[in-house]
């Protein structure tokens, strides 16, 4: 079903196992990683009880961001305002369904997925229109979203109805299946799973690789790059919601953490930063990786702010490397 | 005479001969709208509270609020003629006047002033380090730097040690002379001449508008790209050092925020200067006058009530309504 099984069934000779190694290797090792992660979380005696569900509910909003950030780099471009979109969705969240019912909450929750996507289509529309660089015109949104956020709460307060905030932090069917997961699963089969193999899909890689080529071939140059940013605004509503749910308030300065940890989720997963290379299924793996380091930091006595500094160490060490792993591709 | 002359009648004509003005020599408009926007802020001031914004002491205040952001912008306006962005001026700014009143008490004023100069200077290179030789994208290391350097602080600052500014750099930060000239023109003038001179004259200055113009084509000419980046990212590491010890010289204590609402503002200034984004055009000279317009605006905006959040957006449209008229006049002819 997914790409290794299409790509068995290519009729020419079938691909070389070098290949394959070379396409998926990344992300295996990325899986690899976080499974080791797991296991040695385990030995920690301190997490006993919580099991998975606590992993899940801090690493879900990150998962969210980094699919938004490695939609948006796989059609060659590059999203810093994904941070303080997740603020603004959080904040609007928090503020007004903390006096709504659960199904009034969901009904406005689904609104503002609608509204985040729209946001991130403005964002495409602007760089696609004034001919700026994606980076400029997202940092220049990067402050318009935060602005919005810090004016609608000034201090972090509101809500949710206590099942909406079961939905991040509760488990379904068992103990050991957090509810947080299978929606992160269930977003990813709904919105990247039909896409990617489809033509929208197949459009994002290919404007990501060569934009010349892609547009000589009969691609919407213009029009997919402004569907790519929509479809990372509405990952970054569903990071927004899912912060709300997991954290129960909205705060106007939650999203930062998300700007550069979901490009290093997507460089960590195997999104190449020159575009056009790697899906969304690393990242989601990385995005666990990045939270579990800081977890087992913590939870090893180490002071939060010393976690933070090593944390952002390894990112920046990720990047270089990633950095480096271009540099190797240009060359060969 | 001449502007009643038949040459420039249609308005269309007289636009394109105004944004050819702008995209030729933008110091002529950003001073005309430096003056305005005083004339603007003056006019509110007195129906606000009848009292006159337009006096020379208010012109010396601009000029002594201006100088942080001005020296922040100006390591922005190395690197972004380089093409690439350094966003953690604000950070490594407030890592030197962490420092500055941080050892101070213990090594003495010079040491402590050096400890912070050299600070700076290593954060820059760290970050030359990445964008120079690993080929990181300069936005995401320098983003990343800033957030470790801030996490540092924040275990630094929750340790005991003797916080104290010295009188020097508070009068450095604070002070004037002459009744209207701020102490901090001495610092901000020279470096301000050395880079506007450098940038004309030095064989390094030209060598940033080659590696920001067509970088690959400066590697093939033979030019050590990476060592220019190098030097460029711990340059503006420095400037924003010595930004961040006027500040704590002017706010007399260091925290954790000293400089982060100067962020946007450093690579707004440079914008609004008429320096490329893409790199290879502009200077600093249009730099100086952005950081002068957005200290008055800041005042105009203080004056009229408005809130953090209003300024933000506002700066986030201006840099982003600039970026889009330079592209259009430079790509227009």
């Amino acid at each position: 079903m997914t790409s290794s099984a299409a790509l068995e069934a290519r009729p020419r000779g079938g691909p070389s196992a070098g290949r394959l190694a070379r396409r998926h290797g990344w992300t295996v090792g990325v899986y690899v990683l976080l499974l080791l992660l797991l296991l040695y979380w385990q030995t920690i005696p301190a997490h006993w009880g919580s099991f998975d569900v606590q992993l899940a509910i801090d690493a879900l909003p990150l998962a969210f961001a980094a699919m938004a950030q490695s939609v948006v780099i796989i059609s060659g471009g590059i999203d810093l305002s994904v941070g303080s979109l997740i603020s603004l969705v959080n904040v609007v969240s928090a503020k007004y369904m903390i006096d709504m019912g659960f199904r009034n909450a969901l009904l406005f929750g689904a609104l503002l997925l609608l509204g985040s996507a729209a946001a991130g289509a403005f964002t495409g529309s602007l760089i696609v229109l004034t001919r700026v660089p994606d980076i400029v015109v997202t940092l220049a949104m990067l402050f318009v979203w935060a602005g919005l956020a810090l004016e609608i709460l000034q201090i972090p307060g509101g809500g949710a109805p206590a099942q909406y905030l079961q939905l991040g932090t509760g488990h379904w069917w068992s103990q050991w299946i957090p509810s947080g997961l299978v929606i992160l699963l269930l977003a990813y089969a709904i919105f990247w799973l039909p896409l990617r193999w489809a033509r929208p899909g197949l459009a994002l890689y290919s404007i990501g690789s060569n934009r010349n080529a892609a547009y000589l071939s009969g691609v919407g140059v213009a029009r997919t790059r402004i569907f790519a940013y929509a479809l990372g605004g509405l990952f970054c509503g569903l990071a927004g919601l899912s912060l709300s749910a997991t954290s129960g308030i909205g705060d106007p300065s939650a999203g930062q953490y998300y700007t550069l940890n979901s490009v290093a989720a997507a460089v960590l997963g195997g999104v190449l930063l020159i575009g056009g290379v790697g899906g969304l299924i690393g990242p989601i793996a990385a995005a666990f990786v990045v939270t579990l380091v800081k977890t087992i930091l913590i939870l090893k006595g180490v002071d939060q702010n010393w976690a933070q500094v090593i944390q952002g160490t390894l990112i920046i060490v990720v990047v270089m490397i990633g950095g480096l792993a271009i540099r190797q591709r240009r060359r060969t | 005479m001449s502007a009643g002359s038949p040459q420039i009648a249609s308005p269309a004509a007289r636009l394109r001969a105004a944004q050819r003005l702008l995209s030729d020599n933008p110091a002529i408009a950003l001073t005309f709208i430096f003056i305005a926007l005083f004339v603007v802020t003056d006019i509110v001031n007195r129906a606000q509270s009848g009292k006159a914004f337009l006096t020379p002491t208010q012109v010396s205040t601009t000029f002594l609020y201006a100088a942080p952001l001005a020296l922040l912008a100006a390591g922005q306006t190395l690197v972004m003629l380089t093409g690439g962005v350094d966003l953690s001026v604000a950070t490594t700014a407030t890592a030197g006047a962490f420092i500055t009143s941080g050892t101070a008490q213990a090594q003495g004023t010079g040491t402590a002033l050096l400890l912070a100069l050299g600070l700076g200077f290593g954060i820059g290179l760290v970050n030359g380090i990445g964008v120079a030789i690993f080929r990181v994208n300069p936005l995401i290391m320098t983003l990343g730097i800033s957030s470790v350097t801030l996490g540092a602080l924040t275990i630094y600052s929750q340790k005991r040690f003797v916080a104290l500014v010295p009188n020097i750099v508070n009068t450095l930060g604070s002070s004037r002379f002459l009744k209207y000239v701020p102490y901090d023109l001495l610092v901000w003038a020279p470096i301000a001449a050395l880079i506007i001179l450098g940038l004309r004259y030095s064989g390094f200055g030209r060598m940033i508008f080659a590696v920001g113009d067509n970088p690959v084509a400066c590697r093939l000419a033979g030019v050590r790209v990476w060592q220019v980046l190098l030097l460029v990212y711990a340059l503006s590491g420095a400037f924003s050092a010595v930004a961040g010890i006027l500040l704590v010289g002017f706010n007399d204590a260091a925290d954790l925020g000293i400089a982060a609402p100067f962020l946007l503002p450093s690579v707004a200034a440079v914008v609004i200067g008429g320096t490329s984004i893409l790199g290879g055009s502009g200077g600093y000279g249009g730099t100086i006058l952005g950081a002068l317009i957005l200290t008055v605006l800041d005042s105009l905006l203080t004056i009229l009530n408005a809130s953090q959040a209003l300024k933000q957006i506002l700066y986030g449209s201006i840099i982003l309504a600039l970026a889009w008229l330079y592209a259009r006049t430079s790509s227009g002819d």
